[in-house]
């Protein structure tokens, strides 16, 4: 590594920065504002990654996010660790750890590389074809498959930096601050427009701004020198947000797009404590402007993969922007102009150019003229048959092509090198114009897909949109951007551009060899292998659409999604099957552009912030209290409350018999609230019940069940009738939304006439409810005024009272069978209300039960739950729950349902009860019923949907809905588990209580 | 990810808005009078073209209300909004 590779150019480097870091456990130098592939290849380091298939070496070969083999695993901290990073993207900081990929154990002696000389064996649909017979030994294959797959190696800890997400909104979106993005950018801003311009390198100018021949000019200035100035405008013009180091990701309908800045990924790691590493901007922009620019692409032959090999536009600026020479030896491989840039960059540097090879008979423009005059050899007409050397290229043949281009003719000649800069003309990047939806054109002259149509306020200029030559670029964009921004004039109107003119254009999408295709590894997508081999296999076994073709050879699937590959796949599928390339079209380009991390995506929503819960007034003293929590919806409802070393069994066994014998108290103030009011509101509930509500007094409670529009129950709850026009309803804990969303439906699109409003107010009232033996008693020491009797109080009935200042409802209604008396008052009393109900029960050893204790008790009484015992397929007469059904109303949601040919079977499934032949036999939630378990296939007549052990009945109880069930009442059927089979007996669906004496304590 | 300009609170992001589905399906006024199939109609059946479909739209996280959306499902373009109770507009 002693060669020197650097060159003197302290324009873009900091050369007084030195910064050191470490490949492949070798540490290495480079300066400030190096790439980690700049400052490898001022090492003289090509040699890089290994392929994902033949584990061929591979060399860095471009500049920019089309990288496709110098993808290196960063760091090797477990929490930080980043696979597949580009080296040509990512910055140098001082300390950087980087290693190769997909090779071992090194990636100068890689095991793996024996899949080379195998590659005859693995053909385009290898694996498919291999591991699919006989198909019972794929789990064997799949073992070996998924050790062999995949790149580099995920983090395996938690990621602990910060991400950031914001919005943006401005006039003009501008994507890619290259020349003509900065000119759109200042024209937008003259006419006063807020602009916002993405740049995702860290200098704004694009390819431009390194430009250093003498040819191109724009105002008599040197192309570069007259940018440096516009740029300097720019930044200081208050009408432009710059944002740089942001790539954009994602541009979706109605111009709205993603973009990740890069914040800290180019500080050393002792610079990033505390600071935000990568923030995600959601623009909305009212237009927006595509600069993307264009990529070059590499030409196919025979071993045009070897380290060493490179875009002759990355060669160019390694060396005037980065002042790296990628090799001492060099020579160039064109089809067009655009690399002659880079043959007067090498001239200029004083690096060794041997030859250019050029597939064109000959071109006579100004570059190729200048290049000519300092007597550099150029082979026209010639193409590269060959190339040697396996980790870095040491030689080129050539031989000249026959007069269709189709065949090689004459002597072979080589050429010696240790960097092949190739160039097989431009790809303009429309990924971002064909991600919002637009359509593409194929343009014949340049072998190019253009845009062509678009729904959005958007506009593509400069090479994005197939504009090559500096005068075409600048004086197009201006044109466009003025059209497109409905301005007369700009200060850009004068410019004056000199710039060399192409006037020979030659295309061969697969280049001939001395030996037959079968014999030779041209590769189209270098990432994945394929080779141009593999693309004309799958046409030949039959794949037409260039969607399959590209699934078949996985052409274009690598971490750059194809963006060298795909153009010539295309041309080869064109030329194999005499297609028009315009007519086979281009495959989808999906966001991001760039990979991105998962921590972008997400942004601030981690940890407590993934999924925020809803907490009631109540919540601090059940955590105080030991509590279990169980996520209901977003709440957080008390599960059970475990003492000392019970499990939740043994507490539920305790809360529950408390509550039969004594009391118990539950927090019920998750269960939906609607406070509903207007002098139709009564009408409404008629409504949107099954049963009758006319004759509801003020004062009283009603238990309600919702269908939906189809008949199957959508929610129950109980509403209560505070006033003439007022009730206040209550829905299921996590029905409740959905519930005020169908009811504020049809009271605007349905029934817009009736006078009534609807507020929910689930947050705003906080329930105690009290039942139990005990209740009475409990509820009488706190409201001492109280009327509690039967006559003044009964079951199903609500006062308001006063505690103080504090403004109570109290319901007698009861979810558990006992004397209950739920206590509602104002959220912020929640606590309170609560400590006071537990204080004054202290002497009848009042036991605060959870939802899991909730849920025994009811069970025991045949009471369903809305989502547990249904599930969006049950009708009230499935649930045997015919006695809610209004015989009078005329009508109401969901009634003409419950008597279509569908739900009046009898063979529906209907909620029933079983019992277990052994009671101690505790039946699992979800467990298949059956009736004959030895008759295959075996019949499933339904399943478990509530099982518990009942401690006041000391045996097991369950709920399930079952095929015609209410015929089979006291019939014995199986319940297979895998371990054993349990016999039930079904039953009804009331265990305990079936007269209803405990309801009055 | 449309910009969905509310006919109550003006344009917002689509995150805010629920979709109802096909819109300008009423109720049946009387549907014990209707037999299976007519109601069936009513229950299940919704359009899927591909062109300008009318649409429910609810301001779920802004206004609450409801409004009819024309969209192109071709480009999911909106080419008219207008309120709840309105005929649709010829396009």
């Amino acid at each position: 590594m002693s060669k020197n590779l650097r060159i003197n150019n302290k324009q873009f480097i900091d050369e007084t920065r030195k910064l050191s870091f470490i490949f492949n456990g070798k540490k290495l130098y480079g300066y400030k504002g190096d790439t980690l592939a700049s400052a490898l290849l001022s090492n003289d380091i090509h040699l890089v990654g290994r392929s994902f298939k033949y584990h061929r070496p591979r060399g860095i070969m471009t500049s920019g996010s089309e990288e496709p083999n110098a993808i290196l695993q960063i760091g090797n901290d477990d929490a930080l660790t980043e696979p597949n990073v580009r080296a040509t993207e990512i910055e140098l900081y001082d300390g950087l750890i980087c290693n190769s990929q997909n090779c071992w154990p090194s990636v100068k002696f890689d095991i793996g590389g024996i899949n080379n000389f195998l590659s005859p064996l693995l053909p385009a649909g290898f694996y498919y074809k291999t591991f699919m017979w006989p198909a019972s030994f794929w789990e064997k294959y799949e073992y070996f498959i998924r050790k062999s797959a995949g790149l580099g190696k995920s983090p395996t800890k938690q990621d602990p930096d910060m991400y950031d997400h914001r919005y943006m909104h401005c006039d003009i979106l501008i994507i890619g601050g290259g020349v003509s993005g900065l000119i759109a950018a200042k024209i937008a801003s003259d006419d006063n427009k807020k602009v916002l311009l993405l740049e995702d390198k860290e200098l704004l100018g694009g390819s431009l701004i390194y430009d250093d021949n003498d040819i191109s000019k724009i105002d008599n200035q040197k192309s570069s020198e007259w940018l440096k100035k516009l740029i300097e405008n720019i930044k200081n013009d208050k009408n432009i947000v710059i944002k740089t180091r942001t790539s954009l990701a994602a541009y979706h309908n109605y111009n709205f797009l993603l973009a990740r800045q890069n914040l800290t990924d180019h500080l050393s790691v002792n610079d990033r404590n505390n600071k935000i590493r990568q923030r995600l901007y959601k623009i909305r922009a009212k237009k927006v402007i595509i600069s993307t620019g264009a990529i070059e692409r590499p030409q196919v032959f025979h071993n045009n993969d070897r380290p060493g090999i490179m875009l002759a536009s990355a060669v160019k600026k390694y060396i005037d922007y980065y002042g790296v020479r990628c090799g001492l030896e060099n020579v160039i491989f064109t089809n067009n102009d655009s690399a002659y840039e880079t043959a007067l960059s090498l001239h200029k540097s004083g690096t060794k150019l041997n030859a250019i090879v050029d597939i064109r008979n000959n071109s006579s423009s100004e570059i190729v003229n200048k290049v000519k005059s300092l007597g550099i050899q150029i082979y026209w007409n010639h193409t590269i048959v060959n190339t040697k050397g396996y980790k870095r290229i040491n030689k080129v043949t050539i031989m000249k092509l026959n007069d269709k281009g189709n065949d090689v003719i004459g002597k072979k000649i080589e050429l010696n090198c240790d960097c092949l800069a190739i160039s097989g003309g431009w790809t303009p990047m429309v990924h971002l114009f064909t991600q919002s939806g637009g359509k593409l054109k194929f343009d014949n002259k340049d072998n190019i897909f253009v845009p062509d149509k678009t729904n959005l306020n958007q506009l593509s200029i400069g090479s994005a949109k197939g504009d090559f030559e500096l005068d075409d670029v600048l004086k197009n964009s201006i044109k466009d951007t003025k059209k497109f921004l409905q301005i007369e004039n700009s200060n850009f109107d004068k410019i004056d551009i000199q710039c060399s003119k192409e006037n020979e254009k030659k295309n061969i999408w697969l280049l001939p060899s001395d030996k037959p295709l079968s014999k030779t590894k041209p590769f189209l997508d270098y990432q994945n292998d394929s080779t141009a081999k593999d693309i004309k296999l799958a046409l030949r076994e039959g794949f037409k659409s260039i969607e399959h073709v590209k699934r078949y050879t996985t052409t274009g699937m690598g971490t750059d999604q194809g963006k060298l590959a795909n153009m010539h796949a295309l041309g080869i599928v064109a030329d194999t099957t005499n297609t028009n390339m315009g007519d086979l079209g281009t495959t989808t380009f999906r966001p991001p552009y760039t990979p991105l991390t998962f921590g972008t995506i997400v942004g601030r929503n981690v940890g407590q912030f993934f999924d925020i819960f809803r907490k009631t007034p109540m919540h601090d003293w059940h955590v105080d209290n030991n509590a279990k929590f169980e996520n209901v919806g977003q709440w957080k409802r008390a599960w059970y409350y475990p003492k000392n070393s019970e499990t939740m069994h043994d507490a539920v066994q305790r809360e529950s018999k408390a509550a039969r014998e004594s009391c118990g108290i539950l927090d019920a103030s998750t269960l939906g609230k609607i406070d509903i009011q207007g002098t139709d509101a009564n009408e409404f509930l008629n409504r949107v019940y099954t049963n009758a509500w006319s004759k509801l007094q003020i004062g009283k409670c009603r238990y309600g069940l919702m269908l939906n529009e189809d008949g199957m129950v959508y929610d129950d709850g109980v509403t209560t009738k505070l006033g003439e026009n007022h009730y206040l309803m209550t829905t299921t804990t996590g029905g409740a939304a959905n519930v005020m969303s169908k009811l504020e439906d049809y009271l605007q699109t349905e029934w817009p006439e009736l006078d009534v409003f609807l507020t929910s107010v689930t947050d705003h009232y906080a329930t105690a409810s009290v039942c139990g033996p005990n209740a009475k008693k409990i509820i009488n020491k706190i409201f001492k005024d109280l009327d509690l009797s039967d006559e003044s109080f009964p079951h199903m009935s609500f006062k308001e009272v006063k505690l103080g200042n504090i403004n109570c409802r109290v319901m007698r209604i009861s979810f558990t069978g006992e004397l209950s008396y739920e206590i509602n008052v104002e959220a912020s009393y929640g606590k309170y209300i609560w400590e006071k109900c537990i204080e004054a029960g202290k002497e009848f050893n009042i036991t605060p039960y959870g939802t899991e204790t909730m849920h025994l008790l009811r069970a025991e009484k045949g009471f369903i739950i809305v989502g547990q015992d249904t599930d969006g397929t049950m009708t009230p007469v499935d649930l045997q729950m015919d006695w809610i059904i209004s015989k009078k109303k005329y009508d109401f949601i969901g009634k003409r349902s419950l008597y279509r040919s569908d739900t009046v079977r009898e063979d529906r499934k209907q909620l029933v009860g079983l019992l277990t032949d052994d009671p101690n036999e505790i039946l699992e939630e979800g467990a298949q019923i059956v009736k004959d378990e030895n008759k295959k296939p075996v019949n499933m007549l339904g399943h478990v949907t509530s099982s518990y052990f009942s401690p006041t009945l000391k045996k097991s109880i369950a709920l399930a809905v079952l095929k015609e069930g209410k015929k089979l009442k006291g019939q014995k059927l199986l319940v297979p588990m895998i371990d054993k089979t349990i016999k039930v007996t079904v039953s009804d669906t009331v265990f305990l209580d079936k007269e209803n004496e405990r309801i009055n304590g | 990810m449309f910009l969905i300009n509310c006919p109550y609170c003006g344009e917002r992001d689509q995150s805010e808005f629920v979709s109802g589905g096909e819109a300008h399906i009423a109720r049946p006024k009387q549907p014990t009078e209707l037999n299976d199939d007519q109601w069936a109609e009513y229950l299940f059946m919704r359009k899927n073209i591909k062109g300008i479909q009318f649409e429910r739209w609810n301001h779920a996280h802004g206004c609450r209300k409801w409004f009819n959306v024309a969209r192109d499902t071709s480009n999911d373009k909106i080419e008219k909004i207008y309120k709840m109770g309105e005929q649709p507009p010829k396009l």
